[in-house]
């Protein structure tokens, strides 16, 4: 049986893992390598990278810290966070990433997602997708969140999917940061709109808000950073409390 | 010395990676003479079957692979490419496995990715594997399960997670990304007699 992913999100600027990381037995808590390779041990399913990194300049050091990732882990992983073109996503693909994801430049260039898919094919494209409710209806907004767009969340991800979209990574940025919970109903919504994978995102706070998104909506992973970075929630109660509770997880 | 296929597909860099991480030396090449005197040779792959095929019989590697005589492992697309027709692109592919690869139902999501159980395991590719493991699969397209079957997977329908005959073995999933698992099926092929 196919199995619900659990994974960790790290969020990149100039190299380093910014958020404040707080795990012990690390020799360099702000490595994304060292961090990612505690993932993988603690049993992490994939990993998604995330360069905030201002400056385009700054960004060249991005394919050749996917290369050092790429050759510590054994797990897939996602890389995401200015990918602009056919050959920004080609230089970390080429550096060893498995998925690329795309956001902003998505909605400005619908037909990135569909040069991407034909490039390096659909298993390779995660459109990410940062969703709000406005007045009762969810809509796609860009640029970190900040800029309101004219698409409805739910036509938008029906269009990605014709595309060639290989997944969608759902972030509902009423949920993000609350520690209240996936938001179920927007989740729920996508999942059954569209036949491609969904990562849920935003607000899980508790092992209990994992259950949830797994029992109540399609969603095949459940993506955070905060609680695993601080070490609230390690993976390995996070997996044996999903276990107890039937739902389908990698175990080992 | 490990011989990994140089070809228009994505990932070979990560099964690099996967076995030179396992102490292994190996080349990413499509040099005739290196990948016939190879001690194995992987065939990996993420891509897309007719433009691969297209590549492979431009470079004239088609012939060089099918006529490989040690131990040779294809991956995901590798495999798909090593059977006989692919649907996808109603592409021609390489014939080392007769049989068909065919495009999921789309009843439930495709791809199908994530980590998924494999069972009925035979041959030593998979020696110190426990039945229902899990391993990581991507893809859209499957092999039926048949008389070379030696691991099946259920998603939307059973079918090969694994194949072998003679000394051509090819997964669909990805060992190379399927951490502590992947990497003993990996070391299993590697340690093969040639």
């Amino acid at each position: 049986m196919l199995k619900k992913r659990i994974i960790p999100c790290l969020d990149i600027k100039d190299g380093r893992t910014v958020k404040g990381v707080n795990f012990i037995g690390l020799r360099d808590a702000g490595d994304p390598v060292e961090l990612a390779k505690k993932y993988v041990v603690e049993g992490a399913d994939e990993l998604v990278f995330l360069d905030i990194t201002a400056t385009l300049e700054k960004r060249k050091t991005l394919a050749e810290m996917v290369e050092k990732i790429a050759a510590a882990i054994n797990i897939p992983f996602t890389v995401g966070g200015g990918i602009n073109s056919v050959e920004d996503a080609s230089a970390v693909i080429k550096a060893g990433a498995d998925k690329v994801s795309v956001n902003s430049s998505a909605v400005k260039n619908p037909q990135l997602v569909a040069d991407l898919a034909a490039r390096f094919g659909s298993q390779c494209v995660v459109v990410a997708v940062d969703t709000r409710n406005v007045n009762g209806t969810e809509k796609v907004f860009v640029s970190g969140g900040k800029i309101e767009t004219e698409w409805e969340t739910l036509d938008w991800v029906k269009k990605v999917e014709e595309l060639g979209a290989g997944e969608i990574l759902l972030t509902s940025m009423d949920g993000d940061g609350t520690k209240a919970g996936f938001k179920i109903d927007i989740t729920k919504a996508v999942a059954d709109a569209v036949n491609l994978p969904i990562i849920a995102s935003g607000g899980a706070g508790t092992m209990e808000h994992f259950a949830e998104v797994f029992t109540q909506t399609k969603a095949s992973g459940g993506l955070a950073a905060s609680i695993f970075h601080f070490g609230e929630i390690p993976i390995p109660t996070l997996k044996n409390y999903l276990k107890e509770q039937n739902i389908p997880i990698r175990w080992k | 010395m490990i011989a990994i296929i140089k070809y228009n597909a994505g990932n070979v860099k990560s099964v690099y990676n996967a076995v030179t991480r396992l102490g292994y030396e190996a080349v990413i090449t499509d040099d005739f003479e290196t990948l016939q005197n190879a001690d194995k040779v992987i065939f990996p792959g993420v891509g897309e079957a007719s433009s691969a095929m297209t590549y492979l019989k431009e470079k004239g590697l088609d012939e060089v692979i099918k006529n490989l005589k040690q131990p040779t492992l294809g991956i995901c697309l590798g495999q798909q490419l090593m059977c006989a027709f692919s649907e996808e692109g109603n592409t021609d592919c390489l014939g080392i496995f007769p049989i068909q690869v065919k495009l999921f139902p789309s009843t439930e999501i495709v791809p199908h990715m994530g980590w998924n159980t494999i069972y009925d395991l035979k041959t030593p590719l998979f020696n110190g594997i426990e039945e229902n493991s899990d391993i990581y699969y991507v893809h859209s397209f499957y092999c039926e399960n048949s008389e070379y079957t030696i691991a099946s997977t259920n998603y939307i329908l059973e079918y090969s997670a694994a194949l072998n005959k003679d000394n051509f073995y090819a997964t669909q999933f990805h060992p190379e990304k399927s951490a502590g698992i992947g990497e003993q099926i990996l070391k299993n092929f590697l340690s093969l007699k040639t």
